[in-house]
């Protein structure tokens, strides 16, 4: 015990008399493991998070379009919907004896960039929120604020529960700046508690609402009024199946046989998420190469220091030292630079994964945080420690063998 | 003491050098002469256990090196066989007392701080174990190397060259403090050198020339032929 804490102090004094060669070291293999740990991290997080939201729909359908834009917008809420479809045609399905529920959601405004979706109190249910402040809506032009939502309208450092009674304006479209429903204030009622899912991000109000808005706004007479009611539409619903053999032909029947388009969103983010594995996929094999170069650099820093103290090394033996502790002690100084650089790597990377959550929450994107810390992540002190020990392989061996009384007569 | 018998140590492709037997006793000295070339680092190897004879004994403090292999040997080494070679060979990433520490970490001995300060106290370089091998002048460096090489009390103390580029003051000086130190922990001195400074600094000591027998070993190999 007392021979390793001697080892550890020495070779940590050994590890810092070369320190250029040392920090360069420490920054190639700090920046490859970073890399890893940024990719495990964000591919996570992305993962759960499609997971999370998908978690119990079966279907979603929508106007004809693109399937992935489709459930993209409809929901994760990260993209414009293909357009709108019937209520009556909603209604039907909600009739069908294969289909268990029926989510409408209505879509089209928002308010500074959060989405108001007008939809019903079955939507909060299936993700199981509960209201922190306050209550869901009950009547028309009453609106619910998911937590993250709350927080960025709480304007002026206002709390979550002094939002209740607020009234703001939706505007038209999804991106904000559009034309502002000046006429349609709507009352916030209630403030959901964060649920990580994608509830978070919106504001929730009674599918009349939206209605409400909207025809008015258009309706000059009565009677346009009253049509305008009669073609009412929502922008797209999430079914969930009865049976599982409802997969195998309500799809098809959908898309065949009615103007709407029906899409699977297991099936659609499978092929996403190939999509984006390729970026993770490169981002990894960049944390690979620095790791190649990191291991290759701390191999020729530790055969150059065997070469420079192969007198040291040499003196150590003469002292009685078996060949065993001089190799352990090289063995001992790279495990310094993985251990070190572990630290280093997970800070960096978890900061960068923070950095990239925080731009991503700007952009009104998928959460994604870097304090959070994985299972997997054992990964990276396991992969330092191997590149380490693989690079001191041959300098350890260099030293182990070398040959002492030829060493300490010439060197 | 150190004791040999019959000793000879082969080089591939060169005829094999043989020694002369040599007899000293606990405490003694000796001196080993003879041109650079002549088998003296060989011979301070061997008794040392750093290389193996290929023919003869050797027995140190009572112990046959031929009976200790691996890291036995490398442990009796530690105990036993204090070396002061020609370039001292400190670390220069530690500090002087770093440096003495070395003795106890080849040994696998837990690190002790007292012995270090006192062993530097008692060379007269107390107040230099804070600073660093490149910071000291030739004497001082040789005086470290001398204090890490007594500090675990070995029964041999080896010399290689201590008089070497050192002038005369200098030299019997360090001759001196061989010889103290050896006094102070019992053992024999060892001194291999081809300066003849040392022989008057060490009358009656016991002489190894290996100037002749590195002839006659070479005559004795013709005969073999």
């Amino acid at each position: 015990m007392k021979t390793i804490a001697q080892l550890a102090r020495l070779s940590w004094r050994y590890l810092w008399s070369r320190p250029l060669a040392t920090a360069l070291n420490l920054l190639l293999l700090t920046l490859g493991l970073a890399a890893i740990t940024l990719v495990l991290l964000v591919a996570t997080q992305i993962d759960r998070a499609f997971e999370r939201d998908l978690r119990g729909i079966d279907l979603v359908v929508g106007a004809k379009g693109s399937p992935l834009q489709l459930i993209l917008a409809g929901v994760f809420h990260i993209d414009v919907p293909t357009g709108n479809i019937p209520l009556a045609e909603v209604q039907r399905l909600q009739a069908h004896p294969m289909v268990e529920q029926v989510i409408p959601l209505s879509l089209g405004d928002s308010y500074l960039g959060h989405r108001i979706v007008g939809t019903e109190p079955t939507y909060v249910a299936h993700y199981a929120a509960t209201p922190a402040h306050g209550r869901l809506w009950q009547q028309p032009m009453e609106a619910v604020l998911g937590a993250t939502a709350a927080q960025a309208l709480a304007l002026g450092g206002q709390g979550d529960a002094r939002l209740l009674g607020a009234q703001f304006v939706g505007s038209h479209g999804l991106g904000g700046g559009g034309h502002a429903h000046g006429d349609h204030p709507y009352t916030v009622t209630g403030v959901l508690a964060p649920c990580g899912c994608v509830l978070d991000r919106l504001i929730l109000t009674g599918t009349e609402s939206v209605w409400q808005v909207h025809e008015s706004g258009h309706a000059d007479t009565p009677d346009d009024l009253q049509a305008l009611r009669e073609e009412r539409e929502v922008t797209v619903a999430l079914l969930r199946y009865r049976t599982p053999l409802a997969a195998v032909t309500l799809p098809r029947l959908i898309n065949s046989d009615t103007a709407l388009q029906a899409a699977a969103p297991a099936m659609e983010i499978t092929r996403l998420l190939r999509l984006l594995g390729v970026g993770a996929d490169v981002l990894r094999a960049f944390g690979a190469v620095l790791l190649v170069v990191a291991a290759l650099s701390v191999f020729i820093a530790l055969w150059n220091a065997v070469r420079e103290r192969r007198a040291d090394l040499a003196m150590l033996r003469m002292l009685g030292a078996p060949p065993r502790r001089v190799a352990g002690l090289l063995w001992c100084e790279a495990l310094w630079l993985a251990l070190l650089a572990t630290g280093l790597g997970l800070l960096l990377g978890h900061a960068l994964a923070e950095l990239m959550g925080y731009l991503l929450q700007a952009q009104g994107l998928l959460p994604v945080t870097g304090r959070l810390w994985l299972a997997t992540e054992w990964l990276v002190p396991a992969l330092a420690t191997g590149v380490a020990l693989l690079a001191a392989l041959l300098p350890a061996l260099q030293a182990y063998r070398a040959d002492v009384a030829e060493l300490l007569a010439h060197a | 003491m150190i004791r040999t018998l019959g000793l000879a140590c082969a080089y591939a492709g060169a005829q094999p050098l043989r020694f002369p037997d040599v007899d000293l006793p606990q405490g003694g000295r000796l001196l080993v002469q003879g041109r650079s070339g002549s088998g003296k680092s060989t011979w301070l190897s061997l008794v040392a256990g750093l290389r193996t004879p290929s023919a003869g004994q050797v027995c140190v403090a009572g112990q046959a090196l031929m009976d200790l292999r691996g890291s036995a040997l490398d442990a009796w080494r530690a105990r036993a066989i204090g070396f002061l070679p020609q370039r001292l060979h400190l670390s220069h990433a530690l500090s002087v007392h770093d440096n003495l520490a070395l003795a106890y970490f080849a040994a696998g001995l837990p690190r002790d701080d007292a012995a270090i300060a006192q062993a530097l106290h008692a060379l007269g370089i107390g107040d230099l174990g804070a600073r660093y091998p490149a910071q000291l002048s030739g004497g001082q460096a040789q005086r470290v190397a001398l204090a890490r090489a007594v500090l675990l009390r070995p029964a041999v103390l080896l010399a290689d060259e201590p008089t070497a580029s050192l002038d005369d003051e200098a030299a019997a000086q360090a001759l001196d403090l061989l010889q103290q130190c050896c006094r102070a922990c019992g053992a024999s001195l060892v001194v291999a050198t081809h300066d003849r400074r040392v022989h008057q600094a060490l009358p009656g000591a016991q002489v190894l020339d290996l100037n002749e027998i590195g002839l006659q070993g070479n005559q004795d190999g013709r005969k073999q032929l």
